[in-house]
């Protein structure tokens, strides 16, 4: 099936998401559609999925136009979509799931589970899945959920497929994996959407790309074109893909983490004891998928956890059992990975935002009320400084683009007297210009001497920034490994198979 | 529940699965363990003479079981033991980090409960019949509220208007039972009034995003305002015509009613109970194994995703809960077309808030929260059986007992229990 889109544009407010885009997918090829988060990606797959109507243009499928007013009708002229967050339900089967909205039943509307089961094991069987039909889908590793979701696509029987960023989630191995089942359906005669920011992948899949800036097209290429020429076209201007740093002046150790346990309420080990040492002047690199303990690691050494044991220290001062405001005053700097969730606060302004770490005493507050005109100039001259892209500092926070809005949170730890900086996800969701930025930073305040922490899940930005980088695997240190170890090592290692040599 | 029998699921890759210690809660060792000793002060320090008599059979039974007589302090002490012994097994199993089965829970209840009245009613003798009989008969609007409200938080609406709906319901049935001397017409006139307030939520909670809880509440308020109005204005002024509903009899079902304790119990009831037995089945297996269950269920855990496979969610949701409205509704009727044959005002006293506990405390199944609403119901009633018996302990303290319990069992004994996903969270599409 050919799918057609015609000069899609779709409005939000004054808001233009889908500026006039057009695009063409044939049966047995794989589509490209390159952009930046928040260039209007997901929009239009949403436009195409019925989820959004568009403003203006047509969808065509093999000469038909159509006119979806829901997923339901998009799904019966036969688009399947793989959506960044799944649309499973966590506490049903696989086989649930699959049939869900297009159950074949019995007499008085029962389910007949049997044929879903059936329908399950056929398809798993047809593309080497491996899907068990009758395990709840909570319980299964976040590659076989997406594969669940293939499932239920091709259950359908999708032939345009969507994928909208379906390698965010994955491990390395996972991600080929992908890869693998991606060039399995497009022999199947599937036309596939492949929807990503990730220049590694559209290479090595897309037979054709489309590049998207600012919710318009702004150029195609072949998968031959270099990782530089994509990105470039991407951003709209040449980037430096690489971050230029030094040989690290390492100092003493500084921070020492021994044996650290975290447990939360429910008695579930998320970190089983662990133990590392960050030397001063020294970025370490957490690697490992998401959820294998990175977040419960960084909450514990802010304090943020309830049920830790062991020890941290930050130049011989314990911080296990310290208040937040404890450990923020030992010199911690906390860059939070939902910037949303927990490093702004929407409806503050940028300068609110920028004090909200130092909201006790000097130079901020004096006698318990505010001092206006201390934290204006302070916000006028980080706005500069940090090259925060508002109006003025007085904008609410969540006006801000994700870029922005992450930089007023780097401006705001930064600009204390660390001892410390612990960097979770610092770049996710934000432009590439923001993260050169937010990296020259992380490397600036490594060669100011201060030790660096940081979280990532994306294995380009470990390997950029880390000295040595420490991948966690269901709670436990894997390994901690230079920083210039292959890719290839690390991935295997993210999936828990330990190096030869453990600690560098 | 659909998650029993599974094999556990292969995992081939090796995902961000991370190892749980098992978590054994101590509550219910603990619970046992002071229910215990409570009973041994309660007997040690208020012993009772005389001996106690338990009357197993109706007047009416076909096959007659005998009267079962024990000394009160020795059949007391015995049970007491029992409960000892459960509780020693209960420990034993916190200690080797196994939760205490169901079955140690029932057998602990039972012998508590047995030495209990075996205490409190020496001298006298208990009908046991009476006491299981008028516990189904006060558990009644209880299940069908109860029922109301899974059906609803299944599909992510938070049903606090359940009292409002049983209110309505109990006035509806009055009045239009009067007017048309018919209680089948009655019945469905509640069903109509239980419906039309969840029309209201359904309005203001899925089409307005108003917040479900306040909504619930305020409506409970109005219905109870509305009623009270409408009974002083209307109601009391000509009650012959418009407030004396016909009652639904007593149908004994031929064989099934002359089984001996099971049957005056469960099988000579009214029709409306026969049909609550029909309705719990219906609704269970609905829930579980129907298409429309899957999508109910699916709305109230991940709107977005029902969407996406082209479930209209929120026409769903209105569905659902104007069903759960009109089985709540019939649970009214049980108060004016069985129990008094008249409505008065604010006749409910809060039974919607109990079968909400219900709800939770049958972690938002139908069964488990028939059974829970089962429970309360005798609660209720063995408070008016110890009342009438003369028990030694103030009747005060008796009134206390069904909402003790409420609380005991919504707050310790069920352990966690997770509700829908998307309960109370109301679905806006961009």
């Amino acid at each position: 099936m050919k799918l057609v889109l015609r000069n899609i544009t779709k409005r939000f407010g004054s808001l233009v998401a889908n500026d006039s885009i057009s695009l063409e997918v044939s049966p047995g090829e794989v589509h490209c559609l390159l952009g930046e988060n928040g260039a209007g990606k997901s929009t239009l797959m949403n436009v195409l999925y019925g989820l959004y109507q568009a403003d203006e243009g047509e969808i065509v499928l093999d000469d038909q136009v159509q006119h979806f007013t829901g997923p339901g009708d998009a799904m019966a002229a036969g688009i399947g979509m793989v959506h960044q967050h799944f649309m499973l339900i966590p506490v049903f089967t696989v086989a649930e799931n699959v049939m869900l909205g297009n159950e074949s039943t019995g007499v008085a509307g029962t389910l007949d589970v049997a044929a879903a089961r059936e329908r399950v094991n056929e398809i798993s069987e047809r593309f080497g899945f491996h899907v068990d039909p009758d395990a709840l889908v909570e319980e299964l590793p976040v590659g076989v959920q997406q594969r669940v979701e293939i499932i239920k696509a091709l259950s359908r029987d999708a032939q345009v497929l969507v994928f909208d960023e379906p390698t965010a989630v994955l491990t390395p191995q996972e991600t080929d994996e992908l890869m693998q089942i991606m060039r399995q359906l497009k022999e199947a005669g599937k036309a596939i959407v492949f929807i990503t920011h990730k220049l590694r992948e559209v290479r090595e899949v897309a037979d054709k790309i489309t590049v998207i800036r600012l919710g318009k097209v702004v150029g195609e290429a072949k998968p031959t074109a270099t990782n530089a020429e994509l990105a470039s076209l991407m951003v709209g201007r040449p980037v430096e893909l690489v971050v230029h740093k030094d040989e690290p002046q390492l100092g003493d150790d500084a921070l020492v983490v021994q044996d650290l346990r975290v447990r939360d309420a429910l008695g579930r080990v998320h970190l089983d004891g662990i133990t590392f040492t960050i030397r001063a002047g020294e970025v370490l690199c957490v690697a490992g998928v998401q959820g294998n303990g990175q977040t419960e690691l960084t909450e514990a050494i802010l304090g943020l956890q309830e049920h830790v044991e062991g020890s941290v220290t930050l130049d011989g001062k314990q911080l296990v059992g310290r208040s937040v405001r404890q450990v923020l005053d030992a010199g911690v700097g906390f860059v939070p990975e939902d910037r949303q969730e927990d490093g702004l606060v929407g409806g503050f302004s940028i300068a609110e935002n920028l004090m909200l770490n130092r909201s006790f005493r000097s130079p901020f507050v004096r006698r318990g009320s505010l001092r206006r005109d201390a934290l204006e100039e302070f916000a006028e001259q980080k706005l500069k400084e940090y090259d925060v892209r508002a109006p003025d500092i007085h904008t609410h926070a969540d006006k801000l683009s994700g870029g922005n809005q992450q930089k007023v949170v780097v401006a705001r730890e930064l600009s204390r007297d660390l001892r410390l900086l612990v960097a979770a996800q610092p770049t996710r969701g934000v432009d590439v210009g923001s993260i050169e930025f937010i990296h020259k930073q992380v490397i600036a305040t490594r060669d100011r001497g201060i030790p660096v922490l940081v979280v990532s899940t994306e294995l380009d930005e470990v390997v950029a920034l880390a000295d040595r980088i420490m991948v966690l695997y269901r709670g436990q240190v894997i390994g901690i490994v230079p920083g210039d170890t292959p890719r290839e090592t690390l991935g295997l290692m993210m999936t828990g198979e330990r190096p030869k040599d453990m600690i560098a | 529940m659909s998650t029993t029998g599974l094999s556990p699921a292969p995992v081939p890759t090796a995902g961000p699965v991370i190892d749980t210690v098992p978590v054994v809660s101590r509550k219910v060792a603990i619970i046992f363990g002071v229910l215990t000793l409570g009973m041994v002060l309660i007997l040690l320090l208020a012993p009772q003479d005389g001996e106690t008599t338990f009357r197993l059979a109706a007047s009416t039974d076909f096959v007659a079981l005998p009267e079962l007589t024990v000394p009160s302090m020795a059949g007391a002490w015995t049970l007491t033991a029992v409960c000892a012994l459960l509780t020693a097994e209960s420990v034993r199993r916190y200690v080797a980090r196994r939760s205490t089965p169901m079955w140690v829970l029932a057998a602990f209840a039972v012998a508590w409960m047995a030495g209990f009245l075996t205490w409190a009613a020496a001298g006298e003798s208990v009908p046991v019949v009476g006491l299981l009989a008028g516990s189904i008969a006060l558990a009644v609007p209880l299940v069908f509220g109860a029922l109301g409200g899974v059906l609803g938080e299944r599909a992510g609406v938070v049903n606090i208007a359940i009292d409002g709906q049983l209110l309505f319901g109990a006035f509806a049935a009055a009045l239009v039972g009067s007017l048309t001397g018919s209680p089948w017409v009655g019945l469905l006139a509640a069903m109509v009034a239980g419906a039309l307030v969840a029309l209201v939520l359904g309005l203001f909670a899925i089409t307005y995003f108003v917040d479900q809880v306040i909504v619930g509440v305020v409506l409970n308020v109005l219905v109870i305002g509305l009623t009270s109005f409408l009974f002083s204005q209307v109601l009391a002024t000509n009650t012959p015509a418009l407030n004396t509903p016909p009652r639904f009899p007593r149908v004994p079902i031929p064989v099934l009613g002359d089984i001996p304790l099971i049957g005056p119990v469960f099988f000579r009831q009214t029709a409306i109970v026969y049909l609550l037995y029909i309705v719990v089945a219906l609704v269970a297996f609905a829930l579980y194994r129907t298409r429309w269950g899957l999508r109910v269920r699916a709305v109230g855990e991940h709107p977005l995703a029902a969407d996406t496979v082209g479930i209209k969610v929120n026409r769903t949701r209105y569905r659902t809960i104007l069903l759960a409205g009109a089985i709540a509704g019939m649970g009214g009727a049980f108060y004016t077309l069985v129990s008094v044959p008249q409505f008065n005002r604010e006749m409910t006293g809060g039974a919607g808030y109990i079968a909400l506990a219900a709800v939770i405390f049958g972690k938002w199944d139908p069964i488990r929260a028939t059974l829970a609403a089962l429970l309360f119901g005798f609660a209720t009633n063995l408070q008016g059986v110890l009342a009438v018996l003369g028990s030694p302990v103030p009747s005060q303290f008796m009134l206390m007992l069904p909402y003790v319990i409420t609380i005991f069992a919504v707050a310790g004994l069920v352990g966690r229990s997770r509700p829908p996903a998307a309960d109370g969270v109301p679905y806006r599409k961009e």
